[in-house]
């Protein structure tokens, strides 16, 4: 094996090493953001609760691309499209299920 | 080859017995299955949410009462650390960093693996102790419903593990058995994110 | 022994439950009809065997059969099992019928042994029935039209058979020992809730469904990869026939909607054994959330059922038509369209559950959204046929009955779909002769025409095609006197479901409905008739060149019936209907410039173990020997880790040089084979070699 190639296949571990580290990174904040505001209780309950929402939404997005390596690339594009078209099918079917029996709720009470 | 033939339709030309990449096949499929139990997560979780009423509570215990940041904190550390280590360990396996590296990282992840099941298992013990047992109400039966369900999908993925070290102890890093490792590392990390909503949804959600 | 201890060993089973015996302790018309059921099961598995042992069957059975991975091969074990059930679903319908007939004087069955009987055909007929049939067409078809030597999961394959297969057992020892559900194939809580049927039934019907419901998503899977993965060189995705890109949209549809009836069946099955409260009337239980759950799997099965179907009466409309599928593009867009809408519009299953009008608008919106581009599929098929050259083959005949009907039946369900009006009829029989005008003609007429179309491509020779006409003639006309009285007597009030009425108005309708089921029998015993008829002259009506009806697509350019390696060499495709351009420019047979060897999976036990052993699972659970579930479903784990890591032992592999002595002594015998026009085509000179007639300018 030439030199070269062996270098830029050390880069190449690098690049992959630091990707998981940012995810690990990120990952870690994004947990430790929504515990530490739970528990200090620093914002009102609809306040933190849409920190959660969304930081939870973030932290998913991470996982996807930093551990399940699915990304905007070529080569990716068929996971992206199955996991787009099951989060679509995914949020019909829960929107559409919470709207309902919620509503059934507020009827009934 | 200097056969010419119009294509007309079709032409009947050997050497295309595709052997085609078998790993990518088998990943295809289980990303689909991966799909197919994200809507049973997704069904789970959307039960849950419609359990999260006073009527469904039932004069039991609510989420405020049952659940503590401490230990959903340390789980949620077990299983995220898990899902790094089980990263290493598909590093070591790509860059060809040796047989024993791998089976380190797939211990440790199996170590953290098996630390969060016992970490849950301690809080069902002492939910059921405190009465709080899924029988007492609809929104216990939904909580029974969704976190055992995930705790189920990562004891599967123990197990799996304990294999694929015992397989690679044996044979050594084969191909087959790097692709079902990397079956089971899709797996893995799948499963941490599901237990990123239910961080969010049960447990924060309940305490806030 | 104590009773401890026999109930240990047998859980809740007792003598009492054995319903063969019933008759004897309750002799009535109800139990013997009842114990009759049972004999006739337990007859037809002892001559069945009997008679495998006879003619020394059991080895080729085993051995070609059974423990085969080969796609076809599997498929046609997915038809059998069909067939099957569908004598005893369709016989359980005729004595509704009679029953119902007879119902103003009360009838002759019991208000829950008709309850038993609605359940098992509701349950046999969507999943044991059509699910089973179309499935096998998938298997036997796709990979063949997408030129491909199986499909990518040959193991997974054979799982899914056994899955389904011990479901469909479940429900056949249900008819010998103990009862079924009396809670409908959808299975309502709190009605299956413990409290209000605390014996057997619904647990049979939740093992049943949920065993044959991972079969059906394991299915799913292994399709979607095969068609994602297994195309021949050249075959682009707007180059896939119609057929295939129907089973693409219905394995999708599998993948995604079976997930919430697995979900919805184990809670189910949470509530009864281990007392959750998902369900139930008290202590915050929710029963809204399980009709919502069955029918975010229902509503997607409906189409996961009917697509299949729209792909055969494509293939079969061009084919008879001799011409070119009009407006593929828009077919393909309009299947994609009804799979994803088919996931937006569940709710429309309970309009009267007590949600507000708003969501209630929302929902019959996206309802009659579905109606667009299914009219998109009606048009193209009759400008298919239009200035095309018809034969009226007996497809073509299923094909055209179902365009009438189905349109019709298509009318009813946008009536169904304005809230409004479903107040009025819910829950009437209104709503059942919608939904059999739409499975009839729909997913079972277009199954009859896929099982008549392909018969000769897997078995080498064709169907009679007098009492394949006899049969088409006796369902249609069946069907028609059957259901269309049900449209009139829902509307006037007669609910679903109902053992007795005491409106004589009913009953001059329900005597031709009644009529209608005798027309039913006729045509399951016409296509008895059929069966044997065919075998018996099969010599007269073989298929040798592989291409009886002058088609279009990919499989039937390899002889018949398919060799386990389908294709000699893996084709290159170069247009849509590679096969009719192909014959348009005289090159339909050619011979390939070279050979390789081939490779093929080896056999498994896994379905067989899997048949076995689940079935065994599901009745441990059913009768509480918990034993017994823990051992078969430790037996199936380990049998399938062990097969995960000693992996495919025995692959087969084919050398070159067979193929090609086999393949060019099949050429040779076609170009011996004197090519018929199709003004022959139901002749017995009809050997599966296609004159070049219209077939040029068709192509084109």
């Amino acid at each position: 094996m030439s030199a070269p190639k062996t270098r830029s296949r050390e880069q190449a571990y690098r690049h992959d090493l630091r990707g998981y580290q940012t995810g690990f990174f990120l990952a870690a904040l994004l947990t430790i953001i929504p515990f530490a505001l739970v528990a200090s209780g620093t914002f009102s309950t609809i306040a933190t609760m849409w920190v959660i929402g969304v930081l939870g939404l973030v932290q998913i997005v991470v996982h996807v691309r930093y551990f399940l390596h699915v990304d905007l690339s070529r080569q990716r594009r068929e996971e992206l499209y199955l996991m787009l078209f099951s989060a679509a099918l995914v949020t019909l079917m829960i929107a559409g299920m919470l709207w309902m029996l919620f509503n059934q709720h507020t009827r009934m009470m | 080859m200097n056969i010419v033939v119009r294509p007309h339709g079709l032409t009947w030309v050997a050497g295309h017995d595709h052997d085609h990449d078998r790993i990518a096949t088998t990943l295809s499929g289980f990303w689909l299955f991966m799909m197919s139990d994200l809507i049973i997560f997704g069904l789970m979780f959307a039960t849950y949410v419609t359990m999260l009423t006073p009527e469904s509570f039932a004069g039991g215990p609510t989420p405020k009462e049952l659940f503590e940041l401490p230990g959903a904190a340390m789980e949620t550390a077990a299983l995220l650390t898990s899902t790094f280590t089980f990263g290493m360990a598909s590093l070591a396996i790509k860059y060809d960093r040796g047989l024993s590296k791998v089976m380190l990282w797939l211990l440790v992840t199996l170590a953290l693996g098996v630390v969060f099941l016992a970490l849950e298992a301690r809080e069902f013990t002492y939910m059921l102790a405190e009465g709080a047992v899924p029988q007492r109400s609809g929104f216990l039966s939904a909580f029974f419903g969704l976190v055992p369900l995930h705790g189920t999908h990562v004891t599967a993925g123990v197990i799996w593990l304990v294999i694929m070290l015992i397989e690679l102890n044996r044979t050594g890093l084969t191909g087959p058995a790097s692709s079902r490792i990397a079956r089971l590392a899709l797996f893995w990390h799948f499963l941490d994110l599901i237990w990123v909503g239910i961080f969010s949804v049960v447990y924060l959600g309940g305490i806030a | 022994m104590s009773h401890g201890f026999c109930s240990l060993i047998f859980g809740r089973l007792d003598v009492e439950s054995l319903d063969f015996l019933k008759a004897f302790f309750h002799p009535g018309l109800n139990d013997i009809i009842l114990s009759g059921a049972a004999w006739v099961v337990i007859v037809g598995a002892a001559v069945t065997a009997a008679l495998l042992t006879w003619f020394r069957l059991w080895g080729p059975m085993w051995s070609k059969w059974l423990i085969s991975v080969d796609h076809k091969r599997i498929g046609v074990m997915y038809i059998v099992l069909a067939l099957i059930m569908l004598v005893r679903g369709a016989l359980e319908g005729v004595v509704m019928r009679a029953q119902q007939a007879d119902g103003l004087h009360g009838g002759f069955l019991s208000a829950d042994h008709f309850a038993q009987l609605f359940s098992t055909h509701g349950t046999i007929m969507i999943f044991f029935m059509a699910m089973p049939f179309l499935t096998g067409l998938i298997n036997i078809v796709v990979p063949l039209q997408i030129g491909a030597r199986d499909v990518s999961f040959p193991m997974l394959n054979s799982l899914s058979l056994g899955l389904t297969v011990s479901g469909a057992m479940l429900v056949m020892i249900s008819l010998v020992i103990g009862d079924f559900s009396t809670g409908g194939w959808s299975a309502y809580p709190p009605y299956t809730e413990p409290n209000f049927q605390p014996g057997v039934g619904p647990d049979y019907w939740i093992w049943a469904v949920t065993l044959a419901g991972l079969g059906s998503t394991l299915t799913g899977i292994n399709f979607v990869v095969t068609i994602f993965k297994e195309r021949a060189p050249g075959m682009s995705f707007l180059r896939m026939p119609i057929f295939t890109w129907n089973a693409l949209c219905t394995s999708l549809l599998l993948v995604f909607a079976m997930p919430p009836l697995t979900v919805a069946a184990l809670m189910l099955a949470a509530d009864r054994y281990l007392g959750f409260h998902f369900f139930t009337n008290a202590l915050g239980g929710n029963m809204m959330n399980y009709a919502n759950l069955f029918w975010q799997f229902g509503h997607p099965e409906v189409y996961i059922l009917v697509l299949p179907s729209f792909g055969i009466y494509g293939e079969v409309i061009s084919t008879y038509s001799g011409k070119r599928l009009y407006g593929y593009v828009t077919l393909v867009i309009a299947t994609m369209a009804i799979g994803f809408l088919s996931f937006g519009v569940w709710l429309h299953h309970f309009f009267t559950m007590g949600q507000d009008a708003d969501v209630n608008a929302v929902f019959g919106i996206a309802t009659m959204l579905i109606g667009i581009p299914t009219g998109v599929k009606v048009y193209d098929w009759m400008a298919t046929m239009f200035r095309g050259r018809i034969r009226f083959s007996v497809p073509m005949v299923y094909a055209l009955a179902f365009m009438v009907l189905f349109v019709l039946g298509g009318l009813t369900g946008i009536l169904l779909a304005n809230p409004p009006v479903d107040f009025q009829v819910h829950n009437t029989l209104f709503l059942v002769a919608h939904f059999h005008n739409m499975l009839i003609p729909g997913t079972l007429f277009g199954l009859f025409a896929g099982y008549t179309y392909w018969f000769p491509k897997v078995f080498g020779f064709r169907l009679n095609d007098r009492w394949g006409y006899i049969a088409a003639f006796n369902w249609i006309v069946g069907f028609v006197l059957s259901f269309m009285p049900l449209y009139a007597v829902g509307l006037m009030g007669l609910t679903r479901r109902a053992v007795s009425y005491t409106n004589p108005a009913f009953e001059p309708w329900l005597h031709v409905a009644g009529v209608g089921a005798i027309f039913i029998t006729a045509a399951l015993v016409s296509m008895c008739v059929q069966l044997y008829v065919s075998i018996r002259d099969r010599e007269l009506t073989r298929d040798i060149g592989g291409d009886p009806w002058d088609a279009r697509t990919l499989e039937w350019a390899t002889p018949s019936p398919v060799p386990a390696y389908n294709f000699p060499v893996i084709p290159h495709i170069h247009a849509l209907e590679a096969f009719a351009v192909a014959k348009g420019a005289g090159l339909g047979y050619q011979e390939p410039v070279s050979y390789s060897d081939i490779h093929l999976p080896g056999d498994t036990y896994i379905g067989v173990i899997t048949a076995v052993f689940g079935t065994a699972l599901g009745v441990g659970l059913v009768w509480y020997m918990w034993w017994l579930a823990w051992l078969a479903f430790a037996v199936i784990a380990v049998s399938l880790i062990a097969r995960a890591v000693l992996g495919d032992r025995h692959p087969v592999t084919i050398p070159a040089a067979e193929i090609k002595r086999k393949y060019r002594a099949w050429l040779e015998v076609v170009r011996a084979t004197a090519p018929v026009t199709r003004a022959l085509e139901w002749d017995y000179r009809n050997h599966g070699v296609a004159a070049a007639e219209y077939t040029k300018e068709a192509a084109e």
